[in-house]
């Protein structure tokens, strides 16, 4: 079923914040941040620059009304910086001017000196010299020492994963406009309205009630705009609350890009234990995340690289230690896979190196070591559902391993400088906030006297289709046709305390709620029925705009609603969702915080040439599980638009610092993202077949975040097309794989 | 500096009052308020700004897609001006379909760019099929689909296209009998010639002027300044022939586009190859734009084209309005971004001795991404036999030095030699000698270093694959 949404989207008519219609005087503002990565501000001359064409105020840090703080799980964030910097890109200063053009010229004028101090852009250093976000996280079980002692192979090592850009291709912003009194309307391209509202309140020192943040669509969100759009959105509104103009921020990409958060680089260790044939005994791993200046949501992002340290896998002892350093950077945030996938590919290269060892392919332990119904992870969940052996059997049926094997062994031994590789990953991913609290959410579903239907809910539409099943859950519930039903853009006035839309489970807890309400309001419509006709409840049915007794159509929909209002009968529900089921204790790194998992398992072959270092992604089969899907198309979007962005992640998207902690990959000609020419030749992904999920809306399954991982396939694919060439593997497993890495891994002596 | 300025916007006659050198999409989002268009990096590397122009050609209207974040505003007077909102139609067209058909959009905020690229393509009249149509959003990013639907679309509507567009046909008239683009397209001719005659074109500025050829260097590099320039713009004054065979020479015009480079009969009948390479030359969008005098101007070391004329040994005719002159590529880049090119001066033609039929030609470029990238290295090769022996060579390489570089040592070292291994490593070290790479966000000065020699190893076992294995050098 097509996603309606996108109607508007192929006429170029669907509204994003920078489109809405600003009122008429609408000023605009840049904001000017440090250009030094750590130091004291010694003194700022905004002299040149308030003279400056068109400029009508610069306002910093003495211009807040309540508190210069706007940190989200850790209160360690001003919103200006006061004397001291800490990251390139820190806010000092809001120059608001006539245009955007006027206000980025006029930043050029203002003069800063600082006292610069010493720089830490790399987390192990920040370790070891106790520059932490917070104390160190550990989730085990067993006795590794134990583990390590019963294996017959031990093997450690170090993973380095890098960053990622998220580039979703609509810049943050935001438009505050000043409503009555010191009311203020903040339309923001913001995962968490919420958040922004709660900002705003905190830093202009007013009630939240006076603040109605509303998120009409986003151009691409990946998590990048979860915690970070929250600075953009309290800009906006304390220069049109100070001003009492509308005013607007959007970032031009050059700022978003340097001055906003990414993907948490990692730094690891592993130790791993496996028996002669494969299975993992034991297994140690610390993670040195980069998170940064500030917390933002490292902390969280850091427990989740906890929560899948072990993918897949059943590991009976485990020592899994977080620590989240604190550099220079700018401050890390959610990115899709949030940790997941940085935990993951430390365990995959622990595999790759082990199945080296051990002289038998890295899929036989993978296999091996699938998590089963009643296995449990360190973190004490027991496995209930699992499909993870289900899934990786399903990939060997529709891609035949050893017909692979010769075929890209045959591939291999020709002449010259092409070589082939291919490799497996299974994922499995948990699905809810790890946050218990988060797991909430609410929907408010209005009938109007027509027969048509107006839902409100939490969730946030950023291109992954919520809006639209919103409109399906609705629409199946009442049987009418989905041009009926209408999602409103996401607003805290008319849902409040939402959760960000994010954890994959915007559609799962959101579509509960409106489920939810939706069955409460055709309770009422059938009791209404049931007086009307003096029938009982089981003989009534809503089908195709009918309503039926028995198999008679007794009334439309249409003129159902319209008895009913006339009976005064409410039509309108509010409903609240929270996750049944879970709960975490972070004392003690124990509990069942996820409500199910998803699952799946993957294929990638990769070409390699061997001369010049570039690579091409050959095939990409997958079989994943996403449930009784309510609309195929909508996560078979998802699923594939995730994959390329892991593909991305591991090999052409690189994210690189001086040591100054200057961005030097600071555009789009830098930074460079999958494109059309770089989609696999081959793909192929199939759905798991009577997979329903009871824990989901209608059975079907969450997708957002888990098909990235199946990006790291591509990883080892390549790997294995270099070991056919010169048989080696590098010593430190570093991603991302770009050309550079791949000639360094070709000819390492040669490269001087 | 603010001017009146006269176009077709859709079907809309508009005249507007801004400062010529205003980016395109300013324009048209702020003035216009057609936000169908987005900013997506103002760099002319997503292409959500993609927009088609039009304009006459003698009988026939030209249309081209281009990102008009890198567009000054003032070359648009006396052009059809089209966007997203401009080839709605009642009902959706084909492309449109297939977009919700496949899931192709998402977020949809590429969306209207990928729509308007490959609408464009169909109006510029150049073949419909999956490769072309491919090349025709290689300039549009979208980061919520992984392009994956978006491939498919194109698959599909290519297999579409074959059946439906008549070829032999008028295009324009095809496209609004397949309901691709709205009926007034047909109309447009007659209003642009309407309009010529009354357009108030952009008086061309002498002094203390910057002159912008395509714009796709300078917008990118004074982004916020080039609004408030002064601007030449030398797009005003193009000759009528842009490229011409004369006295033995390729003549080219320092106006030429790339895309008028990839589908000239003349540069196709002489240096085949070419067109071949600049696939790889920035996006459809950007190359119906950058010129080859901009590129050589610019002397960015990374250059593509200027590394394939120098390898040609092209040299330039340059002009000013007092003098002509004339001088050899290679002496023409001097340091960083300094050239043998005064103020007033303008690179007028670029001139390339035909060689006869017998001559070998490569050209090799490697960046983190494969298209629509700048290179991290590249390097062109040039070469007529005698026989066994290397007569004549000219080796290229840039990303390794300040400056687009001519390999001089190591054409030397080639000349008169046999094609054998030993010969090849010999050059290639030479060749790594004669660099300065530095390390930059396109990769360490070793991986450069290393990078070209495999370059040079590459040049020769595609040329000479009788002779050169690869087995041989690595
Ligand atoms: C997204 C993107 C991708 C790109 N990809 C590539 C690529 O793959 N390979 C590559 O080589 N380049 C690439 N470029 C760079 C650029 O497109 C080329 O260098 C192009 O040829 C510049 O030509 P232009 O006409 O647009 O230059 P402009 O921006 O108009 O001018 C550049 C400079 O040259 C001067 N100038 C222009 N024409 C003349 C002339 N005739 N005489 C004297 N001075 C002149 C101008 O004053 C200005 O200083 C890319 C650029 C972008 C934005
Ligand atoms: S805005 Fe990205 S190409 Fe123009
Ligand atoms: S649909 Fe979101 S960027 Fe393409």
């Amino acid at each position: 079923m097509i996603n309606n949404d996108t109607i508007n989207h192929v006429r170029g008519i669907s509204i994003f914040a920078d489109d809405y219609r600003e009122p008429s005087g609408t000023l605009h503002a840049a904001v000017f941040y440090s250009s030094i990565a750590a130091g004291e501000i010694q003194r700022v001359d905004y002299g040149e620059a308030i003279k400056s064409e068109g400029v009508v105020r610069i306002l910093t840090y003495k211009d807040i009304p309540g508190e210069n703080q706007i940190g989200s799980i850790i209160k360690d964030e001003p919103l200006f910086a006061e004397r001291y910097v800490h990251y390139i890109g820190q806010p000092i200063a809001l120059i608001v001017a006539k245009s955007r053009h006027l206000a980025i010229k006029a930043r050029k004028k203002i003069e800063i000196r600082y006292i610069p101090s010493e720089v830490i852009t790399d987390p192990r250093e920040a370790f070891k010299k106790g520059s932490l976000i917070a104390p160190p996280r550990v989730f085990a079980c067993g006795d590794t020492i134990k583990g390590f002692e019963e294996s017959d192979v031990v093997i450690e090592g170090r993973v380095d994963s890098g960053g990622q850009e998220h580039l979703y291709i609509e810049t943050q912003g935001a438009l505050a406009i000043p409503l009555e009194g010191d009311n203020l309307r903040v339309i923001s391209s913001t995962q968490g309205p919420t958040a922004v509202q709660r900002a705003i309140a905190n830093v202009l020192g007013i009630g939240m009630h006076k603040i109605e943040v509303e998120a009409v669509r986003l151009g691409g969100g990946f998590g990048g705009k979860e915690d970070q759009a929250t600075v953009w959105g309290v800009l906006s509104a304390l220069a049109a609350y100070t001003l009492k103009t509308a005013v607007k921020v959007i970032l031009p990409r050059g700022d978003d890009v340097k001055i906003t958060g990414k993907r948490h680089p990692y730094s690891s260790d592993y130790k791993i234990g496996l028996s002669k044939d494969g299975i993992i005994k034991s297994y140690e791993v610390t993670f040195y995340q980069n998170s940064g200046a500030a917390a933002d949501l490292s902390t969280a992002v850091l427990d989740r690289t906890l929560f899948h340290s072990t993918n897949s896998y059943f590991i009976p002892n485990v020592k899994a230690t977080g620590i989240a350093c604190k550099t220079n950077l700018v401050p890390n945030t959610a990115f899709r896979g949030f940790g997941g996938p940085q935990g993951m590919f430390v365990i995959e290269s622990a595999i790759y190196k082990a199945a080296e060892k051990l002289k038998i392919p890295p899929h036989v332990i993978q296999e091996k070591n699938l998590i089963s119904d009643g296995k449990s992870f360190p973190y004490g969940q027991i496995m209930i559902n699992s499909t993870a052996e289900k899934c990786f059997s399903g990939l060997k049926q529709i891609v035949d391993l050893e017909a692979i094997k010769s075929e890209t062994e045959k591939f291999n031994q020709q002449e010259g400088y092409k070589r082939r590789g291919f490799a497996i990953m299974p994922i499995c991913f948990g699905i809810s906030f790890t946050n218990t609290m988060l797991n909430q959410a609410a929907s408010l579903v209005n009938i109007y006297t027509d027969g048509t239907v107006a839902v409100s809910t939490a969730a946030v539409e950023m291109g992954q289709g919520v809006y639209m099943k919103i409109r399906q859950v609705v629409a199946r519930i009442f049987s009418i046709d989905i041009s009926k039903v209408k999602t409103e853009s996401t607003s805290t006035k008319t849902v409040a305390n939402t959760s960000p839309t994010a954890a994959s489970v915007g559609f799962d807890m959101n579509g509960k709620a409106t489920e939810i309400a939706s069955l409460e309001i055709k309770k009422r419509l059938t009791t209404f029925i049931c007086d009307l006709f003096e029938v009982k409840e089981e003989s009534v049915d809503f089908k195709d705009e009918n309503i039926l007794i028995g198999k008679e159509i007794k009334m439309t929909w249409k003129e159902l609603i319209s008895k009913a209002y006339v009976n005064r009968v409410s039509l309108c529900a509010q409903a609240h969702y929270a996750t049944p089921g879970i709960s975490f204790d972070p004392g003690i790194n124990k509990g069942n915080p996820f409500a199910y998992y998803s699952f799946g398992s993957a294929m990638i072959e990769a070409e390699v040439d061997c001369l010049k270092g570039t690579y091409s992604v050959e095939s990409v089969n997958i079989i994943h599980d996403f449930g009784e899907s309510l609309n195929p198309l909508i996560d078979m979007g998802q699923a594939e638009g995730a994959l390329m962005q892991g593909i991305g992640w591991m090999t052409m998207e690189e994210i690189l610092f001086n040591a100054k902690g200057i961005l030097l990959t600071n555009a789009l000609s830098t930074y460079k993202v999958p494109d059309i020419n770089y989609t696999p030749r081959k793909i192929n992904i199939k759905f798991l077949e009577n997979s329903p999920n009871i824990k989901g809306v209608m059975n079907s399954k969450a997708i957002g975040e888990p098909p990235l991982m199946y990006g790291i396939a591509v990883y080892f694919a390549i790997l294995n097309a270099i070991k056919s060439f010169r048989n080696c593997v590098p010593e430190i497993i570093t991603s991302p794989l770009t050309p550079e890495r791949v000639l360094k891994y070709l000819y390492p002596s040669e490269m001087i | 500096m603010k001017k009146e300025i006269k176009f077709l916007c859709n079907n809309e006659i508009k005249e507007i009052s801004v400062k010529p050198g205003t980016p395109l999409l300013d324009v048209i989002r702020n003035d216009l308020r057609l936000t169908g268009t987005k900013e997506g990096c103002k760099e002319g590397d997503c292409g959500a700004c993609t927009v088609i122009i039009g304009e006459l050609n003698g009988d026939d209207i030209i249309y081209k897609t281009i990102n008009s974040c890198l567009f000054p505003v003032a070359e648009i007077a006396g052009k059809h001006l089209v966007t997203i909102e401009g080839i709605q139609k009642e009902q959706l067209t084909k492309v449109q379909e297939l977009f919700l058909e496949e899931g192709a959009s998402q977020c949809g905020f590429c969306t209207p760019g990928f729509i308007v690229s490959i609408t464009g393509h169909l109006l510029s009249g150049a073949e419909v099929e999956t490769s072309t149509l491919t090349d025709s959003v290689a300039g549009n990013i979208c980061r919520c689909t992984g392009h994956i639907s978006i491939k498919r679309v194109i698959e599909r509507f290519s297999d579409w296209a074959e059946t439906k567009i008549n070829e032999d046909e008028n295009r324009i008239n095809e496209l609004i009998r397949l309901s691709l683009i709205p009926e007034y397209f047909a109309g447009v001719k007659e209003e642009l010639i309407k309009m010529s005659s009354g357009v108030v074109g952009i008086r061309k500025q002498t002094k203390g002027t910057t002159k912008v050829a395509g714009g796709t260097d300078i917008y990118v590099q004074q982004s916020e300044g080039v609004t408030d320039y002064v601007l030449e713009i030398l797009n005003e004054n193009i000759p009528e022939q842009k490229i011409e065979i004369a006295d033995g020479s390729l003549k080219i015009s320092g106006l030429t586009t790339m895309s008028e480079i990839e589908n000239s009969k003349m540069i196709s009948e002489t240096f085949p190859a070419i067109k071949e390479y600049l696939k790889y030359f920035g996006s459809r969008q950007i190359r119906n734009r950058a010129t080859a005098g901009g590129n050589i101007r610019n002397a960015s070391p990374i250059g593509d084209f200027s590394n394939i004329l120098l390898a040609l040994g092209a040299k330039l005719e340059i002009t000013s309005s007092t003098k002509t002159r004339e001088i050899e590529l290679e002496n023409f880049f001097i340091s960083y971004k300094t050239v043998d090119c005064a103020e007033d001066e303008t690179i007028n033609k670029i001139i390339i001795q035909l060689p006869g039929p017998d001559f070998k030609m490569n050209f090799e470029k490697v960046s983190k991404r494969e298209y629509l990238d700048i290179a991290s290295v590249n390097s062109a090769l040039f070469a007529i036999m005698n026989n066994n022996k290397i007569n004549k060579v000219r080796i290229s390489a840039g990303g390794v030095a300040p400056i687009p570089l001519y390999l001089k040592q190591t054409s030397a070292e080639l000349k008169n030699k046999e094609i054998n291994p030993e010969t090849i490593k010999k050059a290639a070290s030479v060749a790594m000698e004669e660099i300065s790479p530095i390390s930059d966000a396109r990769g360490s000065k070793e991986y450069k270093r290393l990078l070209l020699r495999q370059l040079i190893y590459l040049h020769f076992i595609k040329l000479f694959p009788n002779d050169i294995r690869a087995e041989e050098l690595i």
